[in-house]
């Protein structure tokens, strides 16, 4: 149903936008749909439409730079603005698969502070804007499970919380919860994880659970494998669950303890027909009181610090959006952000050894 | 007339005095280039719109111009290396040069982030080591150049990296193969077998090979005695249950796949029936999808009529006399059928046989929606080089390895069984 | 009594025995409709046949009814799925009861307010909305118009080239026909990759022209091998015939070749076009969002959001399917009909 709404809200947007102007241009975006894309479509789309009365066409991945780089290379871009990963976009830019983006173009904050300082530091890239924060968290049914779990550990801990397990297919995030759950504390996961016994460590952990994972590949599904009582409990992108929470009275519970946090940015692929639109798009959507907007749709924290004061309740309902941050202190007791150079350099080899490790 | 036939009086001439036989070979020419030009535009046709494609990639597997690209001039100085101990100054400087060249051009798909990458397959973490370096090499603007290079990065004093940069400056490369062939090369430059913790394409080659083996057999086993009975039963009555088999054939493979999930699923049909019959209790639900079972199960079930098609098409045309034959001259009911009417129905099990392994072993959705983990086919890890992780080269490579397999099972089917054999309902 | 009965009043007692044991209904039903058909079909065998040997017969019918079962069920038990008024994927307890209220046409309905900006409007408004909205008809739309001209295209080609094959005179004919077949045997992975890559070198990729051109590519061995086994059954004797007659070539097409060998061209029309209509590997690695056909729009439905949807869209589907193998099989009726005009 959740697809379904968003849908119809993104087809309004194209509405409205062609009732607005008759020649108007139209840019594509890329996001990863279900409640995520909603959020931007609510709080960038729509207003940006209304404002130029330009055409947006919203469009769903599943991350990854492969489609833009055929697409740049094939010099037959069709995607104007895409949502990315940090270390994909690092990737992508390095490249040479996305156009430099000039700061000066981002909007002051409300406040008048200059973008430069506004933005959170590390989430302006020379070809990337970062709008949320977001993370990875595990997350159980708390109608299913009554004493539930706490700590990664417990997620990794099939005794004393029997039943399958939600996991992204793939290297990342999983092998820092391996080792978080092995006892290494969240501050030092990638310190373990450049050595080779880390590695051995992080795999061995993994091992242990092997036999009951499930594994998922869109953000959408995770919630659904919950409800669907197909898993115990599943990793999760943390907005997705209070989604499922707020806006569908799912008895989900998260736990905070151990997560990998990541920025999402939004990058322009090299070559796009529509860069002015897009550029335009990026700057007015990565705006104090834009950024504000969406977390009250999703639970992402703003990239921006000006933001943060104004993130208030959820749209609809009375729930402070504060405390269902990544950022909020409380939460970062133990947590780490997820190591772009690290993923950088070794996704490849790690995917490559998580495949077979998975098929044998 | 009279002259031809005074010249060369034993050959035969048309009314127009050309000999007949020069004629008639004009004539087949002729009619030979016709039916040629018939076939011609799809020939054409299926050679821009499929072979070129198709070479296109295969030659993608062996050539990858990246690293050359990003550093020309060091690519061909580097050649003269004799691989002990760093390359000389002069060699450095051009890497040196060409670096910041690339990173002043940006030029799509040239950049030293594409040189990162390539690299980093065969030395991984490298790949920072190139990006970073990159960007501090900018303020370097004299030599010595071997110097600088190693202030910004002790890692740049190793052998290995420039061994490895000099093959890989080499366009026409091996590598891929090595790779989906679970090897790499060492340090020394040496072929070696990759880590086993690495190793995944070999053992997925066999995998592939025994799964479509055992749904090929599976297809046989339930095809042999429906098509037998199809084949013995009045021709009304066997087009009806014809209908039970081309249906399933004509049916989206996506409903097929779709249905058996909502059949083998734990909260699936099966799994109820076996909870409501008390088989199993209600959290011993069966996991039969999202596995090798649901995999087998499904492609059985998807690839059967290809199965039943040619064993019945050979089977009908067995005389029933035949087997009255070998019994009344006293054969037990299985002599018979094993000494007549088996080696009878051999054509078509070779068809039928040859046909569906080739086509199980290039499946791709099928596994990718209801494999799981342990399902998953070759094709399904080619997909994922070339939409995922971006290794097309290595795509390339595995897809070649495949595309070999399945042509030397074409050219075996030609042989045995003949592609004018091929026939559908 | 002939030892047939015997086998009806064995199989009455072992009913009444299920019946008595399992004391459902339900079960008894399955127990008779699958042990039951072959007893059906058993005719009497030879008089000097044993009871060995009617339990063979027996048991090898009851093993074919059991693979039919296996083929035919899938097919079958998707369409009183697609009408669970439940989210779920199996039978509810009111669907077994037959209860209506476990019944109904929200998800057929759901494949035509997907996507839509207003359901509920009503009148020319609402038609509009659902023909350039509606996900499913969008990509319904897709489908169609990409299967419709490859089919055209690969019929065309197809039947031309299948003219020249089934020349006698042709050369390297083994050679060329294996060629034109060898897309229905090259992985469609590696099919797809291929173009994915030159397409993209060319500008094709993303655009309905690439589809179109890749499902031609694939529909074509169909038409070959439908034509040129017409062709094979045809006595070209007719031609010579039609040109001692003093017709000329297009006319000895139109009015002899045509007539003959158009339900071969048919049926393998068909065939291209289901296969274009049932592809996905291709689309998946060419196509734009633009060009979502059906099978796209189910595989990523099932990759993420399963749905009953997918059953009402499977169901739909599935009755294409028979409309499709009813035409086919009324033209094999015409195409034996006519061979038994010409002489073997």
């Amino acid at each position: 149903m959740k697809i379904k709404h968003f849908l119809a809200t993104s087809a309004l947007t194209a509405g409205l936008a062609l009732a607005a102007s008759a020649q108007a241009g139209e840019i594509t975006v890329v996001s990863w749909g279900g409640a995520y894309t909603k959020s931007q479509v609510e709080a960038y789309h729509k207003p940006w439409v209304e404002k130029t009365g330009n055409k947006i066409v919203s469009e769903d991945y599943n991350g990854g730079i492969a489609e833009i780089k055929a697409q740049v290379e094939a010099g037959n871009v069709t995607w104007d603005i895409v949502d990315v990963e940090l270390s994909d976009a690092i990737r992508a830019c390095d490249e040479g698969l996305l156009e430099t983006i000039d700061p000066g173009i981002l909007p002051a904050g409300a406040d008048g502070t200059p973008a430069e300082q506004d933005f959170i530091e590390g989430t302006l890239h020379e070809c990337a804007v970062a709008n949320i924060v977001w993370t990875t968290i595990f997350a159980y049914d708390s109608s299913k499970i009554s004493d539930g779990p706490t700590t990664m550990a417990d997620f990794f801990d099939l005794e004393k919380f029997p039943g399958k397990r939600g996991l992204r297919k793939g290297a990342k995030v999983n092998l820092e919860f391996a080792l978080i759950a092995d006892g290494v504390p969240a501050a030092d996961v990638y310190g373990v994880l450049e050595t080779p016994e880390g590695i051995d460590r992080a795999f061995a952990k993994l091992d242990t659970i092997k036999d009951q994972v499930v594994w998922w590949e869109a953000g959408a599904q995770p919630p659904q494998l919950l409800a669907d009582g197909e898993v115990a409990m599943t990793t999760a992108y943390n907005g997705r669950i209070f989604n499922a929470v707020a806006g569908e009275d799912k008895p989900f519970e998260i736990v905070w303890d151990g997560h990998v946090w990541d920025l999402d940015l939004w990058v322009i692929p090299k070559g796009t027909p529509n860069k002015d639109l897009a550029m335009d798009f990026l700057a007015f959507s990565t705006a104090t009181e834009q950024l504000a907007k969406q977390a009250s749709y999703i639970s992402y924290g703003p990239a921006r610090k000006s933001s943060s004061p104004l993130v208030g309740k959820f749209h609809n309902k009375d729930i402070d959006m504060g405390p269902q941050m990544p950022t909020a202190p409380e939460n970062l007791t133990n947590a780490v952000q997820n190591n772009f150079d690290f993923w950088a350099d070794n996704a490849d080899q790690l995917n490559e050894r998580f495949n077979a490790w998975l098929t044998n | 007339m009279q002259d031809s036939s005074t010249t060369t009086p034993e050959t035969l001439v048309t009314a127009d005095g050309v000999p007949l036989k020069q004629k008639l070979i004009q004539s087949t020419r002729r009619a030979r280039l016709r039916a040629l030009l018939l076939t011609l535009p799809l020939v054409i046709f299926i050679i821009v719109s499929f072979m070129i494609p198709i070479g296109q990639m295969l030659l993608r597997s062996v050539h990858n111009d990246t690293a050359s690209s990003v550093l020309p001039n060091f690519a061909i100085a580097i050649q003269d290396w004799d691989e002990q101990g760093l390359p000389p100054e002069e060699t450095i400087k051009l890497f040196v040069l060409d670096m910041q060249e690339a990173r002043k051009k940006r030029e799509i798909g040239r950049t030293v982030g594409n040189l990162a990458t390539r690299i980093n397959y065969e030395i991984p973490g490298s790949r920072s080591l190139f990006t970073s370096s990159s960007r501090k090499l900018a303020r370097v603007t004299e030599g010595p150049y071997t110097e600088a290079l190693l202030d910004i990065n002790k890692k740049w004093d190793d052998p290995v990296l420039w061994r490895s940069l000099k093959r890989a400056t080499n366009d026409l490369t091996p590598y891929f193969y090595l790779a989906a062939l679970d090897m790499k090369y060492d340090g020394e430059g040496n072929i070696a077998e990759a880590d086993e913790l690495y190793q995944i394409y070999v053992s997925n080659f066999w995998k592939t090979l025994r799964l479509s083996a055992t749904i090929t057999f599976i297809c046989l086993v339930l095809a042999f005695p429906v098509s037998y009975l199809l084949s013995t039963l009045p021709l009304k009555t066997s087009n009806l249950l014809m209908i039970l088999v081309l249906l399933p054939f004509w049916t989206s493979l996506l409903v097929r796949t779709t249905a058996w999930i909502a059949i083998l699923q734990t909260e699936g049909i099966i799994n109820d029936i076996l909870v409501f019959i008390g088989l199993v209790g209600e959290d011993g639900r069966v996991q039969m999808i999202y596995n090798q079972t649901g995999t087998i199960i499904a492609m059985v079930h998807i690839l059967l009529p290809f199965m039943i098609l040619p064993l019945f098409s050979v089977m009908k045309t067995i005389p029933p006399s035949y087997m009255r034959a070998a019994s009344s001259m006293g054969a037990k009911t299985f002599t018979a059928f094993r000494r007549v009417y088996f080696p009878l129905t051999l054509p078509g099990i070779a068809a039928g046989t040859l046909l569906v392994f080739i086509l199980a072993i290039g499946y791709y959705i099928t596994p990718a929606l209801v494999g799981g983990e342990d399902g998953l086919l070759i094709s399904n890890l080619i997909a994922y080089h070339i939409q995922k992780s971006l290794n097309w080269s290595l795509g390339a490579a595995l897809g070649t390895l495949l595309l070999a397999i399945v042509l030397i099972l074409y050219w075996l089917y030609n042989k045995i069984v003949g592609i004018e054999k091929l026939s559908f309902g | 009594m002939t030892k047939l009965q015997t086998g009806y009043i064995i199989f009455a007692v072992l009913t009444a025995l299920v019946l008595l044991l399992t004391g459902s209904i339900a079960v008894t039903i399955g127990f008779v409709f699958l042990f039951g058909t072959p007893l059906f079909f058993m005719k009497p065998l030879p008089a000097y046949s044993t009871y060995l040997n009617y339990f063979n017969k027996y048991i090898f019918l009851l093993i074919c009814t059991f693979i039919f079962v296996f083929l035919i069920t899938p097919i079958l038990i998707i369409m009183p799925l697609s009408f669970n008024a439940e989210p779920y994927f199996t039978f509810t307890e009111g669907m077994l009861s037959f209860d209506p209220a476990a019944y109904s046409f929200r998800w057929y309905q759901d494949i035509f307010f997907n996507g839509m900006i207003d359901p509920a409007a009503t009148g020319a408004a609402w038609w509009s909305d659902m023909w350039n909205n509606a996900q499913w008809v969008r990509s319904t739309r897709n489908s169609f118009f990409i299967a419709i001209c490859s089919t055209l295209l690969a019929t065309g080609l197809g039947t031309l080239a299948a003219l020249g094959l089934s020349r006698a005179e042709m050369p390297y004919r083994a050679a060329i026909t294996s060629l034109l077949i060898s897309p229905m045997i090259v992985p469609l992975v590696i099919t797809a990759t291929g173009m994915f890559f030159f397409y993209s070198d060319v500008g094709l990729a993303k655009t309905y022209l690439g589809v179109i051109l890749a499902h031609t590519t694939l529909g074509i061995p169909f038409v070959i091998i439908t034509v040129t086994a017409t062709l094979s059954g045809f006595d070209r004797s007719l031609i010579r015939a039609a040109e001692n007659l003093g017709a000329d070539g297009w006319t000895t097409f139109r009015k002899v070749i045509m007539p003959l060998i158009l339900p071969g061209m048919i049926s393998g029309a068909l065939f291209a076009f289901i296969t274009s209509f049932d592809e996905v590997v291709a689309v998946l690695f060419i196509a734009d969002v633009e060009q979502r056909t059906i099978p796209r729009q189910m595989f990523s439905g099932i990759r993420e959001q399963i749905s009953p949807t997918i059953l009402a869209v499977a169901t739909v589907m599935v009755i294409l399917s028979i409309i499709l193998l009813g035409v086919l099989e009324l033209l094999r009726r015409r195409t034996e009909r006519l061979r038994g005009l010409t002489p073997a």
